[in-house]
């Protein structure tokens, strides 16, 4: 990535107008479709839970989202990994976009839990089961990564900052997971059984679970793809030093009619470093 | 490596000592910090004295993060980093030398809040194996991680609000582990703290090995 200048970059010379491909756009069709499906199947064909009646189907999303969610954290690590091995953009940029995606998803869990658990357990949190607050904190990890991803300054430091961040966030997963288990089980034993303990489990709603955990996987990727292709870009844009774009500004006011210009002379006196 | 690590963290204590900064300014806030516990809960119904433990570790991660900012700052402008990359130390033993000296800070800073909850909050101290074993435990624990998060900001200009960001949500483990061993040395059954004492030290060593690999890397561009 050191190596490429303006005149070698793909996107520079021919610039994609979007993240968009022939694979995304069939790859998002079948997201689309499957949502249908999933929504036909979680509120209407399957049928209400014994112990829980309707709840049960939020269920069909969050289960789903909630692991796509640790499985972003866990790619978000191995591309650091690799990052730190490898030292290639295409890994650090898969550790970002997996990051992002992955703070959605928890989030996603995370709200439709709370939506769950107010009908349920009578209250939107509780601190007693390890997976709520695990997830909660990894949510809380996956923004502070974020956040040294946004600060500006010079994109291989901050790969190289971010690679051991995103290294070390499995590891605080675990000793999290592990300190909050104990924090409630030492001192009481688990009061709450989620999804109805022993409840029976109906086939088609099985087959739900089984359709959501499908569906949000392709919805997953397909958002994958495009943040990672829109880091991508945001990258080369980022290379394109400033200069060369406020020049680019000023030369289109001066095409274009008044009121451009008038703007372009706004920004010209001081604009420029 | 240890000769490197002895070298810096005498380095830090010796500027520690003649800017007295964590003596005149952290320390009087963590008592700051107690105030103000005593303030948000009623100390007329004896909350304070049993949400103690708890009370206190938060105070010293609070501590914590000025201590970590503190040891980055003296680092920083005038070529500092530069001269340190220069001097040919070993990152590891750099990294352990600031852990030690951070630690050694928060160290003398749990004593002086010790004191502090022990006369403002009515605690009653006991199991004092346990409870120095924690204090052990969990002081390297913060200061391993602080100092690795520490680096991962240094240089930044929005490190004084990254830091926090990213370092508490790593340390609620030993904010956990700490309070609850605390709490079963407090209430005389220390059997109960044990095994948050095994997790204390994993979170410690965990962090002394990935601190002590990554430091290297990451002081390239501090």
């Amino acid at each position: 990535m050191t190596t490429a200048t303006n005149e070698t970059t793909p996107a520079a010379t021919g610039a994609p107008r979007g993240t968009g491909s022939t694979t995304t756009r069939v790859l998002g069709l079948t997201a689309l479709v499957g949502v249908g499906v999933l929504v036909g199947l979680g509120l209407f064909w399957s049928p209400p839970e014994e112990v829980q009646g309707d709840l049960a189907r939020i269920m069909y999303v969050h289960v789903p989202s909630a692991s796509l969610a640790y499985l972003s954290c866990f790619v978000t690590a191995a591309g650091s990994v690799m990052y730190l091995w490898k030292r290639s953009e295409w890994w650090d940029t898969l550790a970002y976009a997996s990051a992002e995606i992955g703070a959605l998803f928890m989030a996603f869990a995370c709200i439709t839990g709370s939506i769950w658990a107010r009908p349920t357990w009578g209250t939107f949190w509780v601190w007693d089961d390890a997976r709520l607050v695990t997830s909660a904190m990894l949510l809380l990890l996956l923004l502070g990564y974020l956040a040294l991803r946004k600060v500006p300054g010079d994109p291989d430091v901050r790969a190289k900052r971010s690679a051991w961040l995103g290294v070390l966030l499995p590891i605080n997963v675990v000793l999290v997971r592990q300190s909050v288990e104990w924090w409630r089980t030492l001192h009481q034993k688990a009061t709450l059984q989620p999804l109805g303990g022993g409840a029976k489990i109906e086939d088609l709603m099985l087959f739900s679970l089984f359709v959501g955990f499908v569906v949000l996987t392709l919805v997953w990727v397909w958002l994958l793809i495009h943040r990672f292709r829109l880091a991508w870009l945001e990258r080369r844009v980022e290379e394109r030093e400033l200069s060369v774009a406020i020049d680019e500004r000023r030369a289109e006011a001066r095409v274009s009619g008044s009121g451009a210009a008038r703007f372009g002379s706004a920004i010209g006196p001081g604009g420029g470093p | 490596m240890f000769r490197d690590a002895a070298l810096v963290a005498a380095k830090d204590l010796r500027l520690e000592a003649r800017s007295r900064v964590a003596f005149n300014q952290i320390a009087p806030l963590a008592l700051v910090i107690l105030l103000l516990f005593a303030f948000a809960l009623d100390p007329a119904r004896g909350v304070l004295a049993r949400a103690a433990p708890g009370l206190f570790w938060v105070a010293v991660l609070l501590c914590a993060l000025f201590a970590v900012q503190r040891a980055f700052a003296i680092e920083s402008g005038d070529g500092r980093s530069d001269a340190l990359r220069l001097s040919g130390l070993d990152p590891a033993g750099i990294f352990l030398g600031k852990v030690a000296a951070i630690a050694l800070e928060l160290a003398a800073l749990e004593v002086l809040l010790g004191l502090g909850v022990a006369v403002l909050y009515d605690a009653s101290f006991g199991g004092w194996v346990l409870l120095v074993a924690t204090g052990a435990s969990a002081t390297a624990a913060i200061a391993a991680a602080g100092t690795l998060y520490g680096v991962l900001a240094a240089g930044l200009r929005v490190r004084e609000t990254l830091l926090p960001l990213l370092l508490l949500p790593v340390l609620a483990p030993v904010l956990i582990g700490s309070t609850r061993a605390f709490e079963a040395a407090f209430s005389g059954v220390p059997a109960d703290g044990w095994p948050w004492l095994g997790l204390l030290t994993l979170f410690a060593l965990v962090y002394l090995v990935a601190g002590a690999l990554a430091f290297g890397s990451l002081l390239e561009d501090m």
